[in-house]
């Protein structure tokens, strides 16, 4: 028994350092995937069929969104979406979609995985890309005749793509000396 | 829903009142028993005793599901922090899940995609880690102004657990990493769904999947049943409940790497993926809102921690800075746990400034707090570890102090 399991470790040791040693799990299914990560990449990976315009967008907030974003966007219990734009330089900036999110692919997955705040999942892919169109345009990114889809979303350049830099630390250094 | 809110916090202020003053008298009295009396039978799950009152607090959010709640570390002892009393912050509530029904999904850029039940995760080889934990947000406060009045408060967003569960690296190794694979996207299972990017390079170096926490299965608001935990980083890239690991070949810029948890400079420049928490420590006694009752010999305590290993060395200031002196550190002193430090001192009667720096491993000496905006000005919100300093009046009363 000892030598065939000597063996058998052997003959593992020999094979790709990726096979499966354990061999737990099995495959999972399209719906579990889509269920359980759906995430949205920058360049538009993973985004649905489906269209939505600023129009039909206006609406769906009014309805989904303006009772804690309040009816532009403005803020409450929910956070402010508009504005800000020039205040990151400031003493109080004021980060916003409009202002700081570097990427509109981030809307429609945030909006799509964890709104309306009580009741995320609710809307469908369509009110989605609506929703993302009416906030883009309510912060002048878009006009208000264009439809968002899986195509035309990620090609969106969000005013502060180029506001992020990479992590530098450890920046703050001290001669330990000066104490 | 506000008026559900105000009823909620009036019923909370009610609770304390009536604990703190009213019964605490009585109730003290009532509690003790008979010493010749025979005492309580055996319990099944135990419980604290009456007498000890030590409870997170809990800063006021817009909404019950969402915030954070915080460490009461003057009250704590050793170096794990106990797991009714760990640190939490959540975006939508605390779900409750069945671990017979929870899956975990493993999938994207690898050859063999798994579906995982937790008994099958639990059958593999286990790791056990004693790592110190804090949110980003920790200390946030601080940026603004050295006003945190104690130590809970301003320095509560971090716990010490001992974490149980399987390597990262030996799973994905399992699923068979596809060599386009640079970035793994968890995913959590709460309503919203957290997400975030981690490094491939960070999951294969440590990362593990616990689902024991302390000694038991962890608590259901620290992910039950299964929890990403990268030893080192912000608190909000070790997904809760995560139910889908993604590997990818790009970053996914989600919400809570690009709008939250990334630190905007003066020039407006956000810095992204700033994932490890830097060395930082905390005098936990005497700290604000304590008394020292007489003049006479303390045991001056603390705690320090650093992302990026073992904390080396603390010195301690009981003069505003002008000498440090080295304070023994307390065994074991593990590398990303909590460290404690002791330092006798005697009080005599004078106001003194009193503080701690932490040196990490990688001789990173902890900054002050004007050292630290002088680099980051103060509206960066996360990673904040500037030295706390602490006034100690000549009446014994602790409070803090702009330093």
């Amino acid at each position: 028994m000892w030598k065939l399991s000597a063996m058998l470790l052997a003959a593992a040791a020999t094979l790709s350092a990726q096979s499966p040693r354990y061999g737990v799990g099995r495959p999972p299914t399209p719906e579990e995937i889509r269920e359980l990560g759906s995430a949205i990449a920058p360049d538009g990976t993973g985004l649905p069929e489906g269209a939505g315009t600023v129009a039909a967008g206006r609406e769906l907030f009014a309805a989904q969104c303006a009772r804690c974003h309040g009816p532009t966007g403005e803020g409450d219990v929910g956070a402010r979406l508009v504005g800000g734009q020039g205040t990151l330089r400031t003493p109080r900036p004021l980060k916003t979609v409009g202002s700081f999110w570097p990427y509109a692919t981030t809307l429609w997955d945030y909006v799509n995985r964890a709104m309306p705040f009580d009741r995320p999942g609710l809307l469908k892919p369509p009110e989605v890309y609506a929703a993302v169109a009416y906030v883009l345009n309510l912060n002048g990114i878009i006009e208000a005749d264009r439809v968002m889809d899986a195509t035309s979303l990620p090609k969106v350049k969000m005013p502060n793509r180029d506001g992020f830099v990479a992590d530098p630390r450890p920046d703050v250094r001290k001669e330990r000396r000066q104490h | 829903m506000k008026h559900g809110r105000r009823s909620r916090r009036q019923l909370l202020q009610m609770g304390v009142a009536v604990g703190g003053s009213l019964l605490a008298g009585q109730q003290a009295r009532a509690l003790e028993t008979d010493p010749r009396k025979l005492g309580e039978p055996l319990g099944p799950y135990g419980e604290r005793s009456p007498f000890e009152k030590a409870v997170r607090w809990r800063r006021e959010s817009k909404t019950p599901e969402t915030g954070s709640s915080f460490t009461p570390l003057h009250d704590s002892v050793g170096i794990v922090t106990p797991s009714a009393l760990h640190y939490e912050r959540h975006h939508s509530g605390i779900p409750t899940i069945d671990p017979a029904k929870h899956r975990l999904v493993i999938h994207g850029l690898v050859d063999r995609p798994l579906a995982l039940s937790m008994a099958e995760i639990r059958r593999l080889p286990s790791v056990t880690r004693i790592l110190a934990l804090e949110c980003g947000g920790n200390s946030a406060g601080e940026w603004g102004a050295a006003t945190g009045a104690d130590v809970q408060r301003s320095y509560g967003l971090v716990s010490g657990s001992e974490w149980t569960g399987v390597s990262l690296s030996l799973l994905l190794a399992e699923a068979g990493m596809q060599p386009r694979a640079s970035w793994v996207i968890a995913e959590g299972a709460d309503a919203c769904r957290m997400m975030r990017s981690i490094p491939l390079a960070k999951a294969l170096e440590n990362s593990v999947l616990a689902y024991g926490q302390n000694g038991e299965a962890m608590r259901p608001a620290q992910g039950y049943p299964l929890r990403l935990i990268n030893p080192g980083w912000e608190g909000n890239t070790n997904v809760k409940w995560l139910h889908s690991l993604k590997l990818t070949d790009q970053p996914y810029m989600a919400r809570d790497e690009t709008s939250k948890y990334s630190d905007l400079m003066p020039d407006g420049k956000a810095r992204i993926f700033t994932y490890a928490m830097e060395a930082k420590s905390v005098i936990t006694f005497p700290s604000g809102g304590q008394t020292l009752p007489t003049r006479g010999l303390y045991e001056l305590t603390g705690l320090a921690w650093s992302g990026r290993g073992r904390i080396e060395r603390v010195e301690v200031t009981t003069d505003g800075g002008r000498t440090w002196v080295q304070a023994p550190l307390q065994e074991p002193r593990l590398p990303i746990a909590l460290t404690r430090f002791r330092l006798a001192w005697r009080f005599d009667g004078q106001d003194a400034l009193i503080a701690s720096r932490a040196i990490d491993e990688t001789k990173y000496v902890q900054p002050t707090r004007a050292a630290l905006i002088a680099v980051r000005g103060t509206n960066s919100t996360y990673h904040y570890n500037g030295i706390k300093v602490w006034s100690v009046r000549a009446d014994g009363t602790v409070t803090n102090v702009e330093a």
